[in-house]
């Protein structure tokens, strides 16, 4: 283990904002882009049910 | 058949990441980076490669398979990067020149690779796409535009958050930083190309052009630091040379970038699933999924 204690893990050697930055912004990056996936693949998915039903009640008439 | 291939990748996959987190030491290092890649390539061959460049090269057939695939390789991204960020954290070394600010590498040098790896994967797809004129090539190479702008993106910002305790300065006009964001804004223009074009499959033929023609920037920002005199440090590994860094960060760099490598097969899954349902919405096989099931 590298740390005295937590205190000096999250100070990083005095270079706690690059270091944190770094990793919280890779870390936002990539829960943005899942998020923003899952709910496209929601709606895909709701546009395509939609559809089909129209699709089903169009050959019914 | 390929179901024990794509099994038996997995598990050579995590058993390669696993005895990189027991067996420290260069000596092991290039066995277990070995497994790791073996194992990922034989995933990626049982049916995700095959499927797509062969013989079921349809949207309706590769749509149920990246489905099934997804949560495999979401799962190694996790565990790898779980390694990796322990290793980044607790096991690797305060740097003697850098002091705890080298950490930054553990994401930075991961996000530039990636930048690169997926910018030739995107414009292979293209160029497939172009050639075979086969519709789910071009979708894949849809799919993993905004994955690589993103890393490269990351690339950039880590880069400049190094580079300012480092070098003084968030950014200089040099020769790595420059080439790198040119391959930025390639990302960018390849997705705007796309978007504006309303015909999709016209929109494919455009922007594979610019796909392929931008590849020339990838050797740039790789040979970059050698021809060039720049700001940025060499390249922390070469081919053929003894890495030269602690072996633990290096470790912990090849798992981290592995984790985004899983993590970006993973992500262009999802979206290369979404880019066919919203492309091929008036398709039978398309139709049929809506039918079946809740939204």
């Amino acid at each position: 283990m590298q740390w005295q204690s937590w205190q000096a893990f999250f100070n990083m050697g005095g270079y706690a904002f690059f270091v944190w930055t770094s990793f919280g912004l890779t870390a936002l990056c990539v829960i943005w882009e899942v998020i923003a996936l899952r709910s496209r693949n929601k709606e895909a998915l709701r546009l395509t049910h939609l559809l089909a039903q129209d699709a089903f009640d169009f050959s019914q008439e | 058949m390929k179901k024990i291939i794509f099994a038996l990748g997995f598990v050579i996959a995590i058993a390669g990441a696993g005895l990189m987190l027991f067996v420290h030491g260069a000596k092991y290092l290039s066995v277990n980076i070995a497994l790791v890649m073996l194992g990922a390539a034989l995933m990626r061959q049982s049916a995700y490669f095959a499927d797509t460049l062969f013989h079921n090269a349809s949207p309706q057939t590769f749509y149920p398979t990246a489905g099934k695939m997804i949560p495999w390789f979401a799962w190694l991204a996790v565990i790898m990067a779980a390694y990796g960020l322990y290793i980044s954290f607790a096991i690797a070394p305060t740097d003697f020149q850098q002091g705890e600010a080298y950490r930054i590498i553990f994401v930075h040098v991961p996000a530039a690779w990636m930048s690169m790896v997926i910018y030739l994967a995107m414009a292979f797809w293209a160029a497939v796409g172009l050639a075979l004129n086969s519709r789910l090539s071009a979708m894949m190479a849809q799919a993993l535009a905004p994955t690589g702008a993103i890393f490269t993106f990351l690339a950039l910002v880590t880069g400049s958050l190094w580079g300012k305790p480092m070098w003084g300065t968030y950014w200089v006009w040099d020769a790595r930083l420059t080439s790198e964001l040119i391959l930025l804004f390639l990302y960018l223009g390849f997705i705007a190309l796309q978007a504006s074009i309303d015909d999709p499959r016209k929109a494919d033929r455009a922007g594979a052009l610019l796909a392929i023609v931008g590849t020339v920037m990838v050797p740039i920002i790789y040979g970059s630091v050698k021809w060039w005199n720049t700001l940025h440090q060499g390249s922390s590994i070469n081919m053929g040379a003894a890495p030269k860094m602690a072996s633990t960060m290096f470790e912990a760099m090849i798992l981290m970038a592995l984790a985004f490598w899983m993590y970006t097969i993973a992500v262009a899954l999802m979206r290369v699933r979404c880019i066919m349902l919203e492309r091929e919405r008036h398709a039978n096989w398309v139709k049929s999924i809506g039918s079946e099931g809740k939204p």
